[in-house]
């Protein structure tokens, strides 16, 4: 009986692992074909690729002393090296990797480089307000933002919640909205609501939503739900227990995620005037189109330093808050 | 100050184990009340400050007619761009549209940039990691590092690909170059955390068993930092393929030229096309990597 149930096991690991090899192998050849159609150097690749899956599938058996003998499954770690090169060489295709040219060419990278390094300080006095408006810009989004997420994940999380539609359906829309690119975001935001900080805060609402959402269900889900089953058994409300059974749990965490948060919107809202929704990637475009590199340069360094600065705090006060 | 004195009268008069009594810890429990208002005073202050600038002016001339157009383009998408269609609409042998202006071969290019970038600022991170680690280099020489590091990745990736389009012109090679040196400094610090997180215990055990530095190399420390690295490298090509649709914008090859092309010209079928596909390849990519992470911390 037993017996019988071991070779069960054994067969059913045997076929997971045969559609595996055979999924990657298949995986790999296509790769190495379809990039570069049948050229000499393909044929080999893909030929390398079976020989490769070929010894994943070869399993060896041992005979113990004691009489029994063992299956050794096959190494599988030559066939993920062949169909990491397979990708590797089907993705060099597909964007025109050449190195040739980076050595060729490789000094004009400096070019612009040596003059971002030069900062032009007299340009200093008309980053001010832009760099202002960047601030402005992602704080008041990660407040709104981060404001609302609290709220969705609670509703979004499985231990409180026990609606499982209601969750997935949250989780899907959430997934949905992270997935969404900060600066088609903003374009968008740009065209509906009109050039300027407006949008810009909108993306920026957006974006905080979706990340804060999702960083913070997954932490309510790990939280000592005792303390809320008690006082629900007490006949308090949901509202109330979670209040004050799960909120002191929660807070530190969230807390920390806003500030997070609040470090990366900065990087982010300085590209978004990069698309008309104001703040510094306005004055950066402007830079650039004028070729004026040094002036780029100051505007660069305003921002390094002022991230630096937000960091440090932030870093700081998520110490403190765990 | 009143209050207190109160309670710390209360608890004196109370018999000695009435003092860990459950009511008595509840009055007299840390009141923070003033750290409270003035965290939610200087939010406010801070809110109230950013709102002088962001202000709501209305919907743009053309606002709701371009809501609308989006919607419409998110629910109708332009499914020639999606797959082969015969002259009735209908899907047709070979499916999906392979052409270099279909959505999948966009998105194909847009997943080959991330796999490069991602691979060879996973490898060019290796040294600039363990030269920034205050565990193994001299502390001036990891300050240097880190400043440097920290230097790249302020730099936003926009202007990294403008700095870049000198040297390739404006294609997808472009993208890959400027992936690699984007993800260097988020690779890095992933990077230094496991290194400082290695078990000193059991290289100096390899030690007393006599081993060479090679073999401590191999045996003691590779086996404990490998997972770390690849888990690491997987997280940043997710991020990667959501970068990667953007540089476009720049001209930096992806499927981000063509979506912003469409958008401007408000050919909003063609947007929903892009952005559906966008959105599909996103959360395949992103139920992957997070898979195959759950597989590596598991060992």
């Amino acid at each position: 009986m037993s017996e019988n149930k071991r070779k069960d096991a054994a067969g059913k690991s045997l076929a997971a692992r045969l559609t595996g090899v055979i999924l990657m192998a298949a995986i790999g050849i296509f790769c190495a074909l379809a990039s570069q159609g049948v050229t000499p150097f393909s044929i080999v690749l893909a030929a390398l690729t079976v020989c490769a899956a070929l010894h994943a599938l070869r399993t060896r058996t041992m005979k113990l002393q004691n009489g029994k003998s063992i299956v050794q499954p096959g190494n599988s770690s030559l066939l993920i090296g062949m169909l990491m090169a397979d990708i590797v060489v089907a993705s060099a295709v597909l964007t025109g990797f050449d190195f040739s040219i980076l050595v060729r060419r490789g000094h004009q990278f400096f070019v612009i480089l040596e003059q971002i390094f030069q900062p032009d300080f007299n340009y200093f006095p008309k980053v001010v307000d832009p760099l202002l408006d960047t601030i402005k810009m992602s704080i008041l989004g990660s407040v709104i933002g981060a404001t609302l997420a609290l709220p969705v994940s609670v509703i979004a999380s499985t231990n409180i919640n026990r609606s499982g539609v209601v969750v997935w359906a949250q989780r899907i829309v959430l997934m949905v909205i992270r997935t969404l690119p900060t600066l088609v975001i903003a374009k968008f935001a740009a065209l509906i609501f009109g050039l300027g900080t407006f949008a810009g805060t909108m993306a920026i609402i957006v974006f905080t939503f979706g990340v804060v959402s999702k960083m913070m269900y997954e932490s309510i889900e790990t939280i000592d739900m005792g303390a809320f089953e008690a006082m629900e058994s007490f006949g308090a409300s949901k509202f109330q227990s979670f209040w004050s059974a799960c909120m002191p749990q929660i807070l530190p965490t969230y807390l920390s995620y806003c500030l997070y948060a609040l470090e990366m919107n900065i990087r982010a809202a300085a590209i978004l005037g990069y698309v008309g929704a104001g703040g510094l990637g306005l004055l950066m475009d402007e830079r650039i189109g004028w070729r004026d590199y040094r002036g780029l340069g100051m505007v660069l360094l305003a921002l390094f330093v002022v991230v630096l600065i937000i960091e440090q705090t932030s870093q700081y006060l998520r110490k403190k808050l765990s | 100050m009143q209050k207190q004195e109160n309670q710390t009268a209360q608890q004196a008069a109370l018999p000695r184990d009435a003092r860990y009594d459950i009511v008595t810890k509840y009055l007299t429990r840390p009141k923070l009340w003033w750290l409270y208002t003035l965290i939610v005073l200087i939010v406010f202050a801070l809110i109230s400050w950013s709102g002088s600038t962001v202000q709501y002016k209305g919907l743009a001339a053309k606002g709701t007619e371009i809501a609308k157009g989006i919607w419409n383009g998110l629910i109708s998408p332009d499914r020639s761009l999606l797959f082969t269609l015969n002259e009735e609409g209908a899907i047709v042998s070979p499916f999906i549209n392979v052409t270099p202006e279909g959505v999948p071969y966009q998105l194909l290019q847009t997943v080959a940039i991330a796999v490069l970038g991602t691979l060879i600022g996973g490898v060019l991170a290796i040294p600039f990691s363990f030269l920034a680690c205050e565990k193994i280099v001299p502390k001036w020489i990891a300050f240097i590092f880190n400043v440097f590091i920290l230097l790249i990745r302020t730099i936003p990736s926009l202007v990294w690909a403008l700095v870049w389009i000198r040297v390739t012109g404006p294609n997808a090679f472009c993208g890959v170059v400027t992936q690699s040196i984007c993800s260097i400094g988020m690779i890095c610090k992933m990077y230094i955390t496991a290194i400082e997180d290695i078990d000193v215990r059991i290289l100096e055990s390899l030690d007393a068993a006599g081993c060479s530095r090679f073999q401590k190399i191999r045996y003691g420390m590779l086996p404990q930092i490998i997972p770390n690295f690849i888990s690491t490298v997987i997280y940043r090509f997710d991020i990667n393929v959501k970068d990667a649709t953007t540089l476009g914008i720049v001209g930096a090859g992806g499927i981000g030229a063509a979506l912003i092309q469409c958008i401007t010209s408000s050919r909003w079928s063609m947007v929903g096309a892009y952005l559906f596909g966008m959105i599909l390849l996103m959360i395949v990519i992103e139920l992957f990597s997070t898979w195959i992470r759950k597989k590596l911390a598991r060992g």
